[in-house]
């Protein structure tokens, strides 16, 4: 039980990757039913194993628990090193809850190579935690590089017409942002005395001209992965070709390590290159949540539009982080969470609906509320959230980050705040046009309702974006520790 | 020491040598029993491996009067070269055999390419650099244009004959300056007269642009690479897979021997030179890669880029530099193979698997060698979590730690240019739709070793601090040295 106990983030990582070249060894498609269920069997045992991370979490401290050390490469000092905090902590819950949603959403509707499908996943899925719980610098990139591998063959293989130019584009943009990240580590490494350790990055004195160098080569590994304004337009691609899978976890998860960068890397490592060019970020912030809110109303295909809403959305988070105070850094965070399960139900609902018609056209649709009134009431509850409706999750995170921002300045809040007008333009408009309004087809009109596998995953997804908009309190009670420590952190100058 | 003959030093060598002409007088009696030479070759190279292993050396000796030198990183190279030659000779059988190459011939200018290699491992004279290396050039030239009836095969080895020729010429010129101005041959000699005079003396810098050209030429940098795409794509595939993998251990061998061991004193200028050749090298061979439909010519540009960012290991002057040099080219080595390996594996009698065309699919027809090709080419294009990436990690180290970060720079937006193409190959393979469904046929042995070797390049991740611990007290005994 000590072995157990001490390397839970081990297992938890490395689990799910066993369970990958498991599922691949059952074979090809003949063998499809037994790969889906050990992809299920692995995806729900690294869910129970990751519950002890939040049981045993202590969220009175700022230090890192579940702490694991051993050395990798001696000569470079790079080791291999977890642990985590309050802010990775539910983002990793995130990930294996996700993992399973994902797995049982492509249950049926992935029929093509299905034991690599599920195997994509399962890898993604390690990475993924691997992301969230490195500690050592190299650690951290390697997973962070790793995970582009199974997302290319994910959009690459089961995504849709014009797949091949949206994964090789999502590749390659994120593959630049992401080298430059390698030099400023390898750069950390030699300013700081022979260490990757990310802890002693955040207590290095570095210079201002150094700091700024810095902050933008981590600039252009995160944003991309955001991904912020002007570096975005490879993820409405990515997400209209991927599957339904690709797009959940892409939204859920994949955007939020840009985000998670952010305050790893560049808010706590450069303190002062963060704050003197706060005005730039907060600018790009605002001007995703408003201009991307306004690209959104104008998209016809229903993926594109809920890309673009996170793309919007994922504003509202890069904003509560460089405003510097504590409720925006936790609304942020909070957005995040609430966003990969509002955007990851959103893209899910659409998936049922590609499922039947083979249809993402806003056009298509109508009247869809008539033959599936079960479906109508889940998308109805999603849709809300993504508006940021009180009582859902979305509204904790936007809440939190607009009362951050009236704290700094009136027109942030202002402008952050019209996302309550153009979110819900986009998403209620959209909703009223699919769902409601005279039956479209003959098509439509025989659609058959949520299955109960379907009907399954919605509900998981539902009980995550009602629990944490009704109580809010365990999610925001973990990272309070930690949140405090990153601000103070943020706030003291290391020149 | 030095009048002595040291025999023990030169064991390896003497063996490979001696069985070399062996298989040729068995050949002579026993020319239909192929199997029998290809067995005896992939003996002589377990043989020597073991030879080399039971006295890995752990500090410095001279042999042949110091002409000769034995010590851990001319050791750790040899072993390199068996084990790749090994691969190269079972990854090549099938594929020979179909084109009757399978003859007593090719092995043993395999072998005797393996022997020169080895003495360019271990020269500690600048004629016993220049033998191995003529050595080592005569066996790829006559290896190159095996394939008598191929006109492609048979121009390209005369391009790759009379551009050798050349370097070997220009190499040689710049060795006898450096010996004019220093009055001996020997490296050491050499080395220790060069730190008496001034760095910036112009006739020691005229000689030493001879030798780094000369050197360029056999690594093939650009602006000295014009022959790499036309030999990579002319000759037979058997051969390319031998010349594009353990060559590049024996140019390590070569820069380490004459401008590390030699000329250290002159780094200030020879590294000048060498920026200049490896951004050119990086930029020049990703971009044109892209360009290319055939996948031979397509690793020959890629082999180009590759030698560029190992150069950048070498420029850095020092150990760690040096270290992530030769780490870089084992793991370079290994991929490389696999990589030829796998178009070896897709040929068959009567066909070339050498568009990029003949991937298309592969997924569908065998995802598990799909899978392989899938490993050598993200590793190559640096992506971890394979082994290509901590090689192209320790060489930006390097980089960075002498402050040379705009090339380090330089080195990872290339890398972004050179994964589009090796993306391209998974994409053909995962993403298109099956073309042909010739059933893959391979022996036992190479589907094994073709598994190992490309596991190999995800699975060493783990213990990839031991191996560079190898490398690093490799590299450092010569600089002790």
């Amino acid at each position: 039980m000590a072995w157990f106990d001490n390397h839970l983030l081990s297992i938890v990582i490395w689990l799910p990757m066993l369970g990958g070249v498991l599922v691949l060894a059952s074979g090809g498609d003949a063998n499809a039913a037994v790969a889906r269920k050990l992809a299920l069997g692995f995806s729900i045992a690294t869910f129970i194993f990751s519950i002890p991370l939040y049981q045993r979490f202590d969220s009175a401290t700022a230090a890192m628990q579940f702490v694991e050390q051993a050395p990798w490469v001696p000569a470079f000092n790079i080791e291999y090193f977890l642990g985590i905090d309050g802010i990775s902590m539910p983002l990793i819950l995130l990930t294996t809850l996700l993992t399973v949603v994902v797995v049982i959403a492509g249950w049926e509707s992935i029929q093509y190579k299905v034991a690599q499908y599920m195997a994509a996943f399962l890898f993604m899925e390690g990475l993924m935690i691997g992301v969230f719980s490195a500690l050592d610098a190299i650690l951290f990139y390697v997973f962070w590089e790793g995970m582009l591998i199974p997302m290319f063959l994910i959009i690459g293989i089961w995504g849709a017409e014009n797949r091949i130019y949206a994964t090789i584009k999502f590749f390659l943009y994120t593959l630049l942002g992401s080298l430059l990240m390698l030099v400023a580590f390898l750069y950390l490494f030699q300013v700081g005395g022979g260490t990757f350790r990310i802890t002693d990055f955040h207590d290095l004195p570095i210079g201002f001209t150094a700091q700024t160098l810095l902050f933008f080569a981590f600039f252009a590994a995160f944003a991309v992965k955001v991904p912020m304004f002007p570096v975005h337009t490879w993820l409405p691609d990515a997400h209209v070709e991927a599957p339904t899978g690709g797009s959940v976890i892409l939204a859920a998860i994949m955007l939020k390590m840009g985000a998670y960068g952010f305050l790893r890397f560049s808010l706590p490592v450069l303190p002062d290159a963060s704050h003197y060019l706060s005005g730039f970020v907060i600018a790009l912030s605002l001007i995703a949540i408003v201009y991307i809110a306004l690209v959104a109303l104008a998209q016809k295909d229903m993926k594109k539009l809920i890309a673009y809403s996170s793309i919007s959305h994922m504003g509202f988070v890069t904003l509560g982080f460089f405003i510097f105070n504590a409720q925006g850094i936790e609304g942020a965070i909070a957005q995040m969470i609430s966003h990969g399960f509002v955007s990851g139900a959103l893209f899910l609902c659409v998936g049922v609906l590609y499922d039947r018609l083979h249809s993402r056209e806003i056009a298509s649709y109508g009247g869809v509320a008539t033959p599936m009134p079960i479906f109508g009431s889940f998308m109805m509850l999603f849709a809300m959230a993504n508006v940021g409706l009180p009582g859902t999750s979305g509204f904790v995170g936007e809440f939190l980050v607009i009362l951050g921002a009236f704290q700094v300045n009136a027109w942030y809040a202002v402008l952050a705040a019209t996302t309550l007008v153009f979110g819900a333009a986009y998403t209620l408009w959209m909703y009223k046009r699919v769902i409601y309004g005279a039956v479209a087809s003959d098509a439509v009109a025989a659609l058959k309702d949520l299955s109960r596998r379907e009907a399954v995953f919605l509900a998981m997804m539902a009980a995550g974006v009602l629990g944490m908009g009704v109580w809010p309190y365990p999610v925001l009670d973990v990272m309070h520790a930690s949140v405090e420590n990153l601000v103070s952190q943020a706030m003291n100058s290391k020149l | 020491m030095n009048d002595k003959l040291n025999l023990v030093a030169v064991l390896p060598e003497m063996f490979v040598a001696t069985m070399a002409c062996v298989i040729l007088v068995v050949d002579l009696f026993a020319g239909k029993e192929r199997r029998l030479m290809y067995g005896l070759s992939l003996a002589t190279l377990a043989g020597a491996a073991l030879l080399t292993m039971s006295d890995y050396a752990t500090t410095r000796s001279v042999a042949f009067g110091g002409m000769f030198v034995e010590d851990a990183l001319s050791d750790l190279i040899k072993i390199a070269i068996y084990v790749i030659a090994f691969g190269v000779f079972v990854y090549g059988r099938s594929y020979a055999r179909q084109r009757d190459l399978f003859r007593g011939e090719y092995f043993v200018l395999g072998l005797f390419g393996v022997v020169g290699m080895m003495v360019m491992a271990s020269a500690n004279h600048f004629l016993t650099v220049y033998l191995g290396l003529e050595l080592l050039s005569l066996c790829l030239y006559a290896m190159v244009a095996f394939q008598r009836d191929s006109a492609l095969a048979t121009e390209a080895s005369m391009k790759y004959f009379v551009l050798g020729a050349l370097a070997s010429g220009v190499l040689l010129y710049g060795m006898s300056i450096l010996y004019g101005l220093t009055g001996s041959l020997e490296i050491d000699a050499v080395r220790a007269s060069v730190a008496a005079m001034p760095p910036d003396s112009v006739p020691l810098i005229f000689g030493l642009v001879f030798v780094v050209v000369g050197i360029a030429f056999k690594l093939g940098a650009v602006p000295f690479h014009m022959w790499i795409p036309d030999v990579y794509h002319g000759a037979p595939t058997s051969t390319v897979a031998y010349l594009g993998t353990a060559p590049k251990l024996a140019g390590f061998a070569l820069v380490m021997r004459l401008l590390v061991g030699g000329l250290e004193d002159l780094h200030g200028a020879w590294r000048d030179m060498i920026i200049v050749m490896a951004v050119l090298s990086m930029v020049g061979g990703n971009v044109v890669a892209i360009a290319q439909t055939n996948i031979k010519r397509m690793l020959a540009y890629s082999t180009i880029a590759h030698m560029g960012f190992f150069l950048l290991g070498i420029l850095s002057g020092q150990a760690a530099g040096y270290t992530a040099a030769l780490f870089y080219v084992l793991v370079y080595a290994v991929m490389s193979l696999g990589a030829f390996g796998m178009i070896l594996l897709l040929s068959r009698a009567g066909f070339e698997a050498d568009a990029l065309e003949d991937f298309r699919g592969l997924n569908q027809r065998h995802p598990w060698y799909a899978f392989l090709m899938l490993l050598f080419m993200f590793s190559m294009a640096g992506v971890p979590p394979t082994v290509g990436f901590s090689a192209k990690l320790a060489v930006i180290q390097a980089l960075i730690a002498v402050d040379l970060v705009w090339l380090a720079v330089v080195a990872v937006l290339s890398a972004v240019v050179g994964a589009f193409y090796y993306l391209r190959v998974v994409r053909l393979m995962y993403f298109d739709r099956q073309e042909s469904g010739t059933p893959i046929r391979a022996a036992l042995d190479m589907r094994l070793l073709l598994g190992v070797n490309g596991l190999a390049v995800i699975l060493i991740m783990p213990w990839v601090g031991g191996l560079f611990a190898i490398c690093a007290s490799a590299v450092g005994l010569l600089a002790g040295g």
